[in-house]
């Protein structure tokens, strides 16, 4: 695989090794019980060629259920159900599996994505591992594939984006994947996670923003694979943050909570946090919205200048939301001279936000990135500026979706989380934060988590994104992630197409 | 911060434990008794601190419990699983979802407003209020101040006619009629309820609740008893029966009434205004293929309020029935092309459930609305209906305390008017009258929706 294209400035993609689950037991959709029939004979733990068995001193030891293929395997000849000797297993879905995740991040979502983490492959099992459940939008779009497509080759395909299209002759930034990570800051995030991302970022040669909440030194060995964001609070922003990196971002407006400032609660505000954002211990903080210093498209260019002036060789990202007149904003941020505009749809990720916020506050991605693509290429501004899609990107093959609808790339927050073990609970906001010592700073919790696993974890998941992309692209006869981009005529919606009328191969 | 723009909460636990979606399933048998026991490491510390409630047999296990899931993937000997709450699912209707019912009981209970992290988990889209978005405000359309800002949200709006312009005689004096208004702080009115075991309790917390955050509440005439007396300036009378039965004290105190819709409706309506030149006098309509007519008609006779209402679930009456939001935004547009629309004032109800449908129904043309079932699930309702068939409530809402009530009641206003303040704020409006109509200012699913509708059709 490391042969394939992305290998420019002689770049080679990092290995996957094996990361498996912080906790003793994965979570599994398949519950497997060996009763007390078994006599230790070994038979199943050789018979599996999922190694789901160990040996174990009474019976053999279930250490990989989640790799188990569950009932539906008795069909085939390796089936420990129907082979072992003395009938002594059986597998039932598990209760357990049923209660996790929610409509978007469905169990099966959650658990490919830990699949992947864990092996950088593609899950093998029955795993959907490519729509969720909310029965809209991306879970009910899909590709269309010419019949016979899987001869195309898959090697030489590429992969990569150019980030500046401004020709204003600052540097070029090609990554060799289209996406980077997206903004959680230091007091969201632990530092163990939030530098597991960055860490990851500068192995797969992309970027990893780092939110509002300030820049630690941790951050400084990875500069050049860090983007600095300055939204409206400003915390931690300075002259020197500003310089350091090859990216700024102005965050205009969150998906999650867009019209809404960002808030961490006190609880959250430690004391490494408030010295990182120049605030007081223990006091929630809020972030405005919006930016008093801008109130029209002119101000909004001066601030792309005073940015531009400090660092002269960085490129200007601007984020915002999807309000109606999204298109506008777009076209506004062009003439202000930003190089990035990245939209953030309203399902996206977030420490904290109001659920009336989250839900019907402006309009998802699957919307708004179509409207802008339109509106950019009629103004023949598109090939001059990159769309970076964010807010509900949870899979590759939404990623691949997206920018079939008119993206360069994406920018991705809570699949790293997943990738972390995540497990969705909606509760990163509250108290000592999160239970699974991800979005914490508590010192015990951000404990719980090893920086090289989880760096590991999210360099794992993103390979298997790749191998993903790339299967997309060859499907469909393209060579590269840039032949992709509007092409809507290789998406159906399933709503209003039945299957019989598609002239093609579905996902 | 001036009372008007800020409603008191506090907590105000239930009566009752309330249902949790899931539970913990704890097996003893093969448990070895390790030193370390995974349930003492419980962040939460769930296990620590639980309890039995007898009197329900409920386990505070189930309610405390966060789902991090950290002790079912530790346990060694792997006793320790989550299940699905039968009880939970089984509760409210398609509509009435346990996801509402148990949002309702969290803001009765607290009087906060649900924020939660990790994103948005829910259906893509869905029916009836769920299929639109609304705006928000971004560089070229600023807001000047956002949520947190320096200037105060106005969310009161006037019930009763409007003048549309001042007219003047000879002498240079104003000849407009003045007309009554009652101006509520919050865009929202108690209606009456579909269904509710003996209501007499559960009026006196209503009405208590709508005196301490300034709005109204409809009550029947013929079930008026003087026990609500006090409570006048904050009763809608709803005439369900003739003019006649009606007291003579209370016809004169009483400043705001309803009147069913009918042949002689507009009769009514003058006999109301005759006895008493300030009352503002309403006119209940049921939504359907011709209420837009209706409403112009009565409009144009000189009707101040029109309530509209369609059914518990937001859907009307007959045969081809509409969304409340769709007729809504059919009736509001039709005023609005006769030139008549700023003259009335609408108040409309039936499915409003969240403090999102309150501010979708305004975008959609409503001056206000009215909330029926909220108020009883504040009051720990479960939706089970049985007192519609004469069995008695599980949760014994006949008996409840008014005080308690009414507090549990405010706690929910206060989270809807905390809502209502974040989508006015992400719009960058000041104030609730402006929302009204805003549809220019809202993104409808039927809309978005066109382009994927087209997509691999093309060839």
């Amino acid at each position: 695989m490391t042969s394939m294209a992305g290998r420019a400035n002689g770049f080679v993609f990092p290995e996957i090794k094996r990361a498996r689950t912080r906790f003793r037991n994965p979570l599994m959709k398949y519950q497997i019980a060996i009763g007390p029939e078994c006599d230790n004979c070994g038979f199943c733990i050789d018979l599996c060629p999922y190694r789901v068995y160990t040996k174990g001193s009474k019976r053999p030891r279930v250490t990989d259920g989640h790799f188990c293929l569950g009932p539906s395997c008795e069909k085939n000849s390796f089936s420990c159900i129907t082979r072992c000797p003395r009938s002594a297993i059986t597998v039932r879905p598990n209760p357990s599996f049923e209660l996790l995740g929610d409509r978007r991040w469905t169990a099966d979502l959650l658990a490919s994505t830990w699949h992947m983490a864990e092996t950088g492959a593609i899950p093998h099992t029955d795993l959907n591992y490519k729509t969720g459940g909310s029965g809209g939008g991306f879970d009910k779009l899909s590709f269309v594939y010419p019949k016979d497509d899987r001869k195309n080759p898959t090697e030489g395909i590429s992969t990569s984006l150019e980030l500046n299209r401004t020709g204003d002759g600052r540097p070029r930034v090609a990554i060799p994947l289209p996406f980077y990570l997206g903004g959680m800051s230091f007091g969201s995030v632990s530092i163990v996670s939030m530098l597991s991302r960055v860490r990851a970022a500068t192995a797969l040669d992309t970027f990893c923003c780092t939110g509002e909440g300030g820049y630690p030194d941790e951050l400084k060995p990875y500069d050049d694979h860090v983007i600095t964001q300055v939204a409206t609070g400003l915390f931690g922003v300075s002259e020197e943050t500003i310089q350091r990196v090859r990216i700024v971002e102005f965050k205009y407006a969150q998906g999650a909570k867009p019209g809404l400032g960002g808030h961490l609660l006190g609880d959250k505000v430690t004391p490494p946090v408030a010295r990182m954002r120049e605030a007081v211990a223990g006091s929630a903080l809020f972030s405005p919205f919006p930016f008093h210093s801008v109130y029209s498209v002119e101000d909004h260019k001066k601030h792309v200048d005073w940015i531009k002036a400090v660092n002269p060789k960085a490129l200007v990202s601007v984020k915002v939301s999807t309000p109606t007149d999204v298109d506008m904003v777009a076209v506004g941020s062009f003439f202000a001279g930003a190089h990035i505009i990245q939209l953030d749809g309203s399902y996206g990720g977030t420490g904290a936000a109001p659920d009336i916020a989250k839900k019907n506050i402006a309009m998802p991605i699957e919307y708004a990135v179509p409207k802008v693509h339109r509106f950019l290429s009629a103004e023949g501004l598109r090939n001059h500026i990159t769309i970076i899609a964010s807010g509900g990107i949870r899979t590759a093959y939404d990623a691949a979706k997206i920018i079939a609808l008119g993206a360069d790339g994406v920018c991705l927050g809570t699949a790293d989380l997943v990738a972390l073990e995540c497990i969705r609970c909606h509760h990163c906001e509250s108290g000592r934060g999160c239970a699974r010592g991800i979005a914490t700073t508590d010192e015990e919790l951000t404990g719980l988590m090893g920086l090289e696993w989880g760096t590991q974890r999210i360099v794992n998941m993103y390979l298997a994104w790749r191998k993903q992309l790339v299967s997309i692209l060859s499907r469909l006869g393209m060579r590269s992630i840039s032949e992709l981009v509007g092409r809507t005529d290789v998406l159906t919606h399933l709503d209003y197409m039945s299957e019989k009328e598609v002239k093609g191969e579905l996902d | 911060m001036p009372a008007k723009y800020h409603i008191e909460s506090g907590p105000v636990p239930g009566r009752f434990q309330p249902i949790t979606r899931s539970g913990v399933i704890a097996w003893e048998e093969g448990c070895l008794r390790c030193a370390k026991c995974v349930k003492k490491e419980c962040v939460y510390k769930v296990y620590e601190k639980r309890s039995l409630d007898t009197s329900q047999m409920l386990d505070s296990l189930d309610s405390a419990c966060q789902d991090c899931f950290r002790c079912v993937q530790n346990c060694p000997g792997r006793l320790i699983n989550k299940g699905m709450n039968p009880a939970y699912t089984a509760m409210g209707n398609k509509y009435w979802t346990p996801d509402i019912i148990s949002n309702i009981w969290f803001q009765a209970e607290t009087g906060r407003i649900p924020v939660s992290g990790a994103g948005y988990g829910g259906a893509f889209s869905g029916f009836g209020f769920d299929s639109m978005w609304t705006d928000m405000s971004e560089i070229v359309r600023p807001t000047r101040d956002g949520i947190h800002g320096r200037e105060y949200i106005n969310t009161s709006v006037d019930i009763g006619r409007k003048i549309m312009n001042l007219e003047f005689d000879g002498k240079g004096d104003v000849s407009s009629p003045v007309y009554p208004l009652v101006e509520l702080p919050l865009p929202v009115i108690f209606d009456l309820l579909p269904w509710s075991p003996p209501a007499q309790q559960i009026r006196v917390a209503t009405l208590r609740a709508a005196k301490r955050l300034g709005t109204m509440v409809l009550i029947p005439e013929s079930q008026w008893i003087p026990k609500y007396e006090p409570y006048l300036p904050q009763t809608v009378l709803y005439m369900d029966r003739g003019v006649r039965g009606l007291q003579k004290e209370v016809a004169e105190a009483v400043r705001f009434v309803e009147i069913p819709d009918g042949p002689r409706a507009l009769q009514r309506q003058a006999a109301f205004k005759e006895k008493n030149p300030s009352i503002v006098v309403a006119i209940r309509v049921e939504m359907g293929p011709k209420a837009s007519a209706r409403v112009l008609e009565l409009t144009k006779a000189g009707t101040e309020v029109v309530h509209l209402r369609a059914g518990e679930k937001g859907i009307e009456k007959g045969r081809d029935r509409v969304f409340i939001k769709d007729r809504m935004k059919e009736i509001h547009l039709h005023l609005v092309d006769s030139g008549v629309r700023d003259a009335v004032t609408i108040i409309a109800g039936g499915g409003v459930a969240m403090a999102e449908h309150m501010a979708k129904l305004i975008i959609c043309g409503a001056d206000a609305v009215t909330c029926d079932i909220p108020t009883l699930v504040a009051m720990e309702c479960r939706i089970c209906k049985r007192c519609s068939q004469g069995i008695s409530c599980p949760v014994h809402l006949e008996s409840i305390d008014p005080a308690w009530g009414a507090a549990r009641i405010c706690n929910l206003m206060a989270g809807w008017h905390n809502q209502l303040l974040e989508v006015l704020g992400a719009m960058g409006i000041r104030e609730v009258r402006r929302l009204r109509g805003e549809m220019g200012r809202a993104m409808f699913f039927e809309d978005l929706e066109k382009e994927f509708a087209a997509l691999g059709k093309r060839g």
